[in-house]
């Protein structure tokens, strides 16, 4: 099995917290009705300051006006990624926008919890902080299976932590599988489809 | 081996004899708690994942407490309000403390302890990150989102990483000056915004013990902004006689073992800590207060889960007493039972309320956690512009009270008052001495 994830890379610094990806106003919106849902995707990362906004140069919007899609895949960003809140709105934001991948040294521990339980992305760690050498616009490929990442710009490859213990969780596609697996769910497996995009890996 | 308390009550949770940090668990749930942000998307997953005709787990053990978006004309805020009730009825939820009837509370972290739902020994999760707050009753409390929520409601149990445990030992009782806001703040600042990340924070000394359980409150509710899984006080007779007063529900005490192990011990005097503000933008840029001393302010703001209790609303009123605010200042009680206080508890003859009113403070129309987070734009005491406010709160990250243009600093209830009445950050002990 290969996994691979590509895309046009946005970064961000250290210490981005849930307020910055997606502001407290915003989370009255419906996570269930199709169309409401897309007003997430279209505030994701809306917090971030302006000048941090999409490093080196920053103003790079994330998403721009009247779309509810990032044109960029993976999210590269400092130190404690996700800090904050435990709004799960946070995580659901990115993956309604598109992103498929977070790469950051390190992640608050609701969030990275959100993100792989609700299966939503995969929350990457990285073993050096990468937010100083991918620059925004950057195209990635993250090659799971061999725990690396290749800026195929620039042509330089990084190495990425093992997922360790939560990747029976992510391979499952959520809590919810991975506990069906473990026996500690009785009732039958209902239609899928929690989040229309809930992450998958991909085989090639 | 020895386990530290948090080990403990996981390892009990767990059905096992021990467990050690980095172990997986699966852990029985004693309260889930959701409010109006977290909740409607909590109960459409748990009906997506265990059916439309799905019942909770144990209606007894869930607790739903609308506290964020209460006074505000915004439609969808009131909808999710609305979720809850359909909710609740369908499932015939007993702990309910719906908005608009005598049973409303305010912010769930002050409401929870309020009404008996916090007790020693248990575990709590809820969907917050200040569900944290809980571990000052000497149990294990954290926050989680709406799917390891929805799981919870469907069958009881969640998977648990065992957390390796720091610990803060306070000696000595605290200066009449100091709050337990400024012990906090002073850890944060030392380990940093992520010095905590995965770990059980204790508090434990004399220091630590000469706390009222509101002031315990505050140094548990602000772990998360160290990044911790939890904090945790073990329980002591005043802790045992706070919630026996308040539920009849049995509980059973879990101490430490004496040869139990922890990652670190930092130990403080508390007589050598001083005033402290975290400056914009982060909870760990501490600045003593002296150091920041003359900044100019444009606001002033009491209130939330960490600063809008009644322990809060009285040292600020000691400083504001027979004083004039000089910035505008707004009081938020958490609860509707700190908003009662206000009107009864005298200082010098005044009631707290007559306190602020006299001062020039504005106060909330209702308890609820308001401009903490920023909020829906007609949010009292929010920063709608590039304004500084000085705060009881526990986040100044961008944006979190509103415009990400505003700049936050967060400060000990003495602190705030004392900046509001001189219009410019001061030092507290300029009126305490």
């Amino acid at each position: 099995m290969e996994e691979i994830i590509k895309g046009k890379a946005y970064v961000l610094g250290e210490n981005i917290d849930t307020d910055q990806i997606i502001p407290a106003k915003h989370l009255v919106y419906s996570l269930s009705d199709p169309e409401e849902r897309k007003l997430y995707g279209q505030y994701a990362l809306s917090g971030v300051p302006d000048t941090k906004a999409g490093l080196p140069q920053g103003n790079a919007r994330f998403v721009e006006d009247g779309s509810d899609r990032a044109v960029y895949k993976i999210i590269v960003a400092g130190k404690n990624f996700g800090c904050g809140s435990s709004r799960e709105h946070a995580p659901v934001c990115l993956n309604i926008a598109g992103v498929q991948a977070v790469v950051a040294p390190s992640y608050a521990r609701i969030f990275y919890r959100n993100a792989v339980d609700g299966g939503f992305f995969v929350p990457f760690e990285s073993l050096e902080d990468l937010s100083h050498t991918i620059r925004t616009g950057d195209e990635i490929e993250i090659r799971v299976k061999d725990e690396r990442l290749t800026n195929l710009t620039t042509g330089k490859t990084h190495r990425l932590r093992p997922l360790g213990d939560v990747a029976d969780i992510l391979k499952a596609g959520d809590v919810f599988a991975y506990a069906r697996k473990a026996g500690l769910i009785k009732a039958p497996t209902v239609s899928t489809g929690t989040s229309p995009e809930s992450f998958q890996m991909s085989e090639d | 081996m020895g386990m530290t308390i948090t080990e403990k009550i996981l390892a009990r949770h767990s059905g096992r004899r021990t467990v050690g940090p980095g172990d997986n668990i699966w852990v029985d749930v004693d309260v889930l708690m959701t409010h109006d942000v977290c909740g409607p998307g909590t109960i459409e997953i748990f009906r997506k994942q265990f059916g439309e005709k799905a019942r909770v787990w144990d209606a007894e053990k869930v607790v739903v407490i609308p506290d964020h978006y209460i006074f505000t004309a915004d439609q969808y805020a009131h909808r999710n309000v609305d979720i809850l009730r359909a909710f609740v009825k369908e499932q015939q939820l007993p702990y309910f403390y719906d908005v608009g009837t005598p049973k409303y509370k305010g912010v769930c972290h002050i409401a929870l302890p309020e009404e008996g739902h916090t007790r020693p020994g248990e575990v709590l999760f809820g969907t917050d990150s200040h569900t944290c707050t809980a571990g000052a009753f000497g149990e294990f409390a954290t926050g989680i989102g709406n799917t390891d929520a929805a799981l919870i409601l469907g069958i009881g149990k969640l998977w648990v990483k065992v957390p390796p445990t720091m610990r803060f030992v306070f000696e000595g009782p605290l200066p009449p000056y100091l709050m337990a806001k400024d012990l906090i703040l002073n850890i944060i600042g030392d380990i940093g915004v992520d010095g905590g990340t995965y770990k059980a924070m204790e508090f434990a000394g004399d220091g630590v013990y000469s706390l009222s359980i509101e002031e315990r409150m505050t140094l548990c509710n602000m772990v998360i902004e160290a990044g911790g899984k939890n904090g945790v006080i073990a329980a002591d007779e005043k802790t045992a006689a706070f919630v026996r007063e308040r539920t009849d529900k049995p509980f059973e005490v879990v101490t430490n073992d004496l040869d139990a192990k922890y990652e670190s011990v930092r130990v403080y005097r508390s007589k050598e800590i001083e005033p402290v503000v975290a400056k914009p933008h982060s909870p760990d840029n501490r600045a003593t207060v002296r150091e920041v001393a003359g900044t100019k302010l444009d606001r002033a703001y009491i209130g939330s889960c960490t600063g809008g209790k009644l322990t809060d609303f009285r040292a600020a009123a000691k400083i504001l007493r027979g004083r004039r605010v000089k910035v505008d200042t707004f009081i938020v009680p958490a609860t509707n039972q700190v908003m009662q206080g206000l009107k009864v508890e005298r200082l010098d003859g005044q009631t707290l309320e007559e306190v602020f009113l006299a001062a020039g403070a504005r106060i909330a129309e209702g308890a609820s956690c308001a401009a903490c987070l920023g909020g829906p734009s007609d949010t009292f005491g929010r920063l709608n512009k590039s304004e500084a406010c000085i705060s009881t709160t526990n986040r100044n990250f961008p944006g979190r009270m509103g415009s990400k243009t505003a700049s936050v600093y967060l400060a000990s209830p003495y602190t705030v008052a004392a900046s509001a009445v001189k219009g410019v950050i001061t030092d507290p002990r300029e009126f305490l001495a």
